[in-house]
């Protein structure tokens, strides 16, 4: 990459694997599991917590010489809802129909604890352009997984990848459903999610020994 | 940094100049949108009740797509021919009855007060809709929709919305292939009695075809979800059947 360093490239690659934040450093799992029934979901989430990662980390990263020790997770997680707030009711006044799709992401977001995860551990003690990037970073390592996961969930669960079917009409009997295949109601339950993760975090463990804790 | 930020005399300052500014930046924001945010609402209202009675952009099986903002306001006036608001048993016409809170009214009934009943009347190609609010809880948050009736209270079109319902899961009420399962239900029995639409699992009835059962085919993984809508739909519009009882009397008369 000519536009980074290999320092600062290194920021936005490792999270997509081997410091993948929901994979290894285990943050983000609640709104893994709750909103992956869904490709379409996966997508908005992913894109949401990209934007707001990618901003809370700056706003962090500019104040963390300022923030008292003492009560600064009080003042990350002040940022990060005002943050949300102020980008909800822009979006409510300006563009009320896309408010209504993200609205349900808003409390997901801000209980996110990959954003709390990485303004604590990364741009409390780095400057705004690399907390940033971390931020890009780690919100496409967390996009990445919920788009694994809402991939099979949506599929196996519905027999659909954004909304489209793609296995054929499980009513009519069309397609696969004409061999017998049912859609597996249970994919839609949160803690097939949860399966899947673990599945995800197996075969990444297994293809690198290095990643395995003790 | 000279600055000693683990005093707590620093700390005791920081918090108060941290509130004061976050509190007021969003004040200021909730002040300075308020007026978009408040029209936005409105037009929502109008494209939710016009959509109930099939004023829509729909195309095929696409998603749900409502009349545009610009357009909203002379379809309103076009479709709605009558705003109605039921008292006591006494139906008044107010042209404000669409911006009625239906949340606000059930907390009335709840405390002994009289409830306001907004019904509106609409026509579209000779036929004539009724178009009553509901609203109830889901899993997380509040739910609400619109559902059109014709005279003899069978479903003529439905909208459904909610505040926060899981995405994939309780968030399909919002979907047109649970919406367009209750075109045809009834909301009474033969015998006239109310009994209202069950969202029933294992129905064995997935396309929706047998339209006298009340009941309509449940979403797969939100049952806490249908069981809402199926209260709302019981609670709600059964308050409204005096008035359909009445339309009769007065068209057999």
């Amino acid at each position: 990459m000519g536009l980074l360093s290999k320092k600062d490239a290194k920021l936005i690659t490792d999270p997509l694997a081997d410091n993948n934040p929901i994979t290894i450093q285990v943050l983000g799992i609640c709104s893994a599991l709750a909103i992956t029934a869904e490709l379409k979901a996966s997508l908005v989430m992913g894109i949401a917590v990209m934007f707001v990662l990618g901003i809370g980390n700056v706003v962090i990263s500019l104040m963390r010489n300022i923030i008292p020790s003492k009560i600064r997770i009080i003042v990350q997680l002040i940022v990060v809802a005002a943050l949300v707030i102020i980008v909800d009711q822009v979006l409510k006044a300006f563009a009320y129909e896309l408010s209504k799709t993200l609205s349900v992401f808003v409390g997901l977001i801000i209980t996110n604890c990959i954003i709390m995860g990485r303004f604590e551990a990364f741009a409390l003690a780095n400057k705004p352009w690399r907390s940033f990037l971390d931020g890009i970073g780690n919100s496409l390592g967390y996009a990445v997984i919920l788009i694994i996961v809402g991939f099979f969930r949506e599929l196996l669960g519905s027999g659909t990848l954004f909304g489209i079917p793609v296995l054929g009409d499980p009513i009519e009997k069309t397609g696969v459903y004409a061999l017998g295949y049912e859609n597996n109601g249970f994919m839609l339950m949160p803690p097939m999610a949860l399966i899947i993760v673990g599945l995800i975090i197996w075969v990444q463990r297994s293809r690198n020994k290095a990643l395995i804790e003790d | 940094m000279a600055m000693n930020t683990d005093k707590n005399s620093y700390t005791v300052i920081f918090a108060i100049v941290m509130v004061l500014v976050v509190g007021s930046l969003l004040a200021f924001t909730a002040a300075t949108l308020k007026p978009n945010i408040a029209e936005n609402r409105r037009m929502e209202k109008q494209q939710n009740i016009l959509y109930a009675m099939g004023v829509n952009g729909n195309e095929g099986d696409g998603d749900i797509t409502f009349v545009s903002t610009d357009k909203v306001a002379d379809d309103f006036k076009k479709y709605i021919t009558k705003q109605l608001v039921i008292e006591n048993g006494v139906a008044k016409e107010d042209d404000e009855a669409y911006l009625i809170d239906i949340k606000k009214e059930q907390a009335k009934a709840k405390t002994g007060g009289t409830r306001r009943l907004p019904l509106f009347v609409g026509e579209k190609d000779g036929e004539t809709f009724y178009i009553a609010p509901i609203r109830g809880k889901g899993l997380w948050d509040a739910i609400w929709g619109y559902v059109a009736l014709d005279q003899d209270m069978v479903v003529k079109g439905t909208f459904f919305d909610h505040a926060g319902e899981t995405p994939g899961l309780g968030a399909n009420i919002k979907q047109r292939y649970f919406m367009d399962d209750f075109y045809g239900e009834k909301l009474l029995t033969e015998a006239g009695v109310f009994k209202g639409i069950t969202v029933a699992k294992g129905n064995n009835d997935p396309k929706n075809e047998i339209k006298d059962d009340n009941e309509v085919d449940a979403l797969a993984g939100a049952t806490i979800t249908g069981d809402g809508v199926s209260a709302m739909i019981k609670k709600d519009l059964k308050l409204y059947q005096p008035y359909f009882e009445n339309l009769k009397k007065l068209a057999s008369n």
